[in-house]
């Protein structure tokens, strides 16, 4: 703190230490009121709408736990659980094993290394409108590009639509998930890795240590914290997926791809039942927030320690 | 000891590495260059099935017919931008500030404010969006660009302060106590001496303000039903419409590519700022 050198006589010193904080104070209200008008008020807002009947013309009334009662009893609420649950086990470690091979790829510093770094990147800065877009006609049975090039190789006539099948259209949404997305953890993870001091990784190798053990022996867990912070990234950031379900297969088939965003904006703003919608909101942002405090704890440390 | 990263890891010459990698950044380019190619193919050709891969003849049409679509390309691409101004503008000053007070100042409520920003890292923007809804009604908000705005710097916040705070943590401590001593006040020292050297940390929060205005996608497609108040993205859920019974997929890449291609010249000119900022804000936080 610049005010604590600075020594003046003891009266004048307290009253620029108070100067200080208040200039200190000053500093942060903007942010606090944008903070507390559109984040905190909205957050209380929907914890009290969680506990009424909401319709969006016409009467409200207090229902106490209701909503909760029904979420557990909803069908389609259990089945989009369940359905992000599984996207989630699925895309993480796709993710994470494509995203490790990636860093480990362009870790150096060579003109070339960066120019395949920049390549890589470039899915990660184009946003999810407009890559899922771009594959839901990539991947169309008619005009897409992916199964004509099925067709070239000789897998049959591609007639049905990929979208229109069960695992398939999952499928389709992964990997261009891990087309988007791998990138981002690559750079993450390349950092850590650079991060790492050669003595270690030449002390390794001196020791005998050569190419997967010494990743799995050294690297990895030199990295430990970075690891995790990427993990819970993308587990939170899977739980929450709704743009490229909603363009790409548009919860179909038959209502199979609904994740659990999509479902509360089917509750809240198809039909309206902004109570329940809440009470949805609600259940997911308990489900963050555990996530969020293990986050807080796992990242606590640091790496190389 | 000088072993290119793949033979310590791998074991790979570097002739096979560098074949990898071409591999792999024509599967991460593919789906680009295919669809930049039938955005240039004739709105007949593109339609045509089983598809060509190569274009007979390239042609802006699809880019044109744009123009054409409910309020013009031109008016979105408006929308986009001005939101994303705002959002960039309104991040900036509120993290610079709020940065610089976390960083350097020692005053009551700042426990408070710091638990605040962490339970907002913590609750998703996706879980308030019901009420924002209600309240942003009430209040004539929804389809109002300024509204949209609002939540975007507001969800900025979190990650730009810690940027910030960084930035401004990283100046040495006795700069700051020379500006003092020379009698400028917290206000001065800030903007003559603080702001200056942290002018790196703010081009990163301006960037990912900036992006993550640019590609929002929900809260947009929730508050804006106006198609004159549509951002880009959201004027691509026009294009998948069935005009005539089937999707205009040359029409509809075109959207595709004109909504991509500022995210991608952003980047490709401040690339060093993002890598930066993700470090600042991701791995430090």
């Amino acid at each position: 703190m610049a005010s604590a050198n600075i020594s003046v006589t003891r009266n004048r010193k307290t009253s620029f230490a108070k100067k200080r904080a208040r200039a200190g104070f000053y500093f942060v209200i903007p942010a606090s009121i944008f903070v507390l008008v559109f984040f905190l008020y909205p957050f209380l807002n929907v914890i009290w709408m969680s506990f009424q009947d909401w319709p969006l013309l016409g009467e409200r009334s207090w229902i106490g736990f209701e909503n909760y009662r029904t979420a557990f009893q909803d069908i389609e609420f259990i089945n989009s659980v369940k359905f992000t649950l599984l996207y989630t086990v699925i895309v993480t470690p796709l993710l994470f094993f494509t995203a490790l091979g990636m860093a480990l790829l362009i870790k150096g510093t060579s003109r070339t290394t960066k120019f395949f770094r920049t390549i890589f990147f470039l899915p990660v800065v184009i946003g999810f409108g407009p890559a899922s877009y771009l594959w839901y006609w990539f991947v169309d049975s008619r005009v897409g590009p992916a199964p004509q090039f099925l067709r070239i190789l000789g897998f049959g006539d591609q007639e049905e639509q990929w979208l229109g099948i069960m695992p398939l259209a999952l499928f389709v949404v992964i990997v261009m998930v891990v087309w988007k997305f791998a990138a981002f953890q690559m750079i993450l993870l390349m950092a850590a890795i650079q991060g790492i001091s050669k003595e270690i990784l030449e002390a390794a190798e001196i020791d005998g240590a050569k190419g997967f053990t010494l990743l799995r022996t050294i690297t990895l867990p030199l990295i430990k914290r970075t690891i995790s912070l990427v993990l819970i990234l993308s587990v939170a950031g899977s739980l929450l997926a709704f743009d490229q379900f909603y363009i790409i297969t548009g919860g179909n088939p038959n209502g199979s791809t609904l994740t659990t965003v999509f479902n509360i904006y089917r509750q809240s703003f198809l039909q309206f039942q902004l109570g329940y919608g809440a009470a949805l909101s609600v259940l997911v942002a308990i489900a963050l927030m555990l996530i969020s405090l293990i986050q807080l704890r796992v990242l606590r440390g640091d790496d190389h320690e | 000891m000088n072993k290119s990263p793949l033979k310590i890891y791998l074991g790979m010459p570097r002739k096979g590495w560098f074949i990898v990698c071409a591999c792999l950044s024509v599967m991460v380019l593919t789906p680009l260059v295919a669809s930049i190619t039938s955005s240039l193919k004739t709105a007949k050709e593109a339609q045509q099935s089983p598809p060509s891969l190569i274009p007979k003849s390239l042609t802006f049409d699809n880019y044109r017919r744009l123009s054409g679509v409910s309020d013009g390309v031109k008016h979105y691409l408006l929308n986009s931008f001005g939101l994303a101004m705002g959002t960039v503008v309104g991040t900036l000053i509120l993290s610079v500030l709020a940065g610089y007070g976390f960083a350097r100042f020692k005053f009551r409520a700042k426990g408070l404010v710091f638990g605040l920003i962490l339970l907002m890292i913590m609750i998703p923007f996706q879980a308030i969006l019901t009420p924002l809804y209600v309240t942003f009604g009430k209040l004539g908000l929804t389809n109002n660009l300024v509204g949209l705005c609002l939540i975007y710097i507001t969800y900025q916040l979190p990650f730009s302060i810690f940027v910030m705070r960084n930035s401004f943590a990283e100046v040495p401590v006795s700069i700051e106590e020379a500006s003092v001593v020379d009698g400028c006040n917290p206000w001065t020292t800030f903007r003559r001496v603080m702001l200056p050297l942290a002018i790196p940390g703010c081009i990163s929060v301006a960037l990912f303000a900036f992006f993550a205005s640019w590609n929002e996608f929900l809260a947009a497609l929730i508050l804006m039903n106006d198609q004159t108040k549509y951002t880009l993205p959201i004027m691509l859920t026009l294009l998948n419409s069935k005009l005539y019974g089937q999707i205009d997929w040359g029409l509809m890449q075109s959207g595709v590519i004109v909504t991509m291609i500022p995210s991608i010249i952003l980047f490709l000119t401040l690339q060093r700022y993002y890598v930066q900022g993700l470090m600042a804000g991701g791995v430090k936080a």
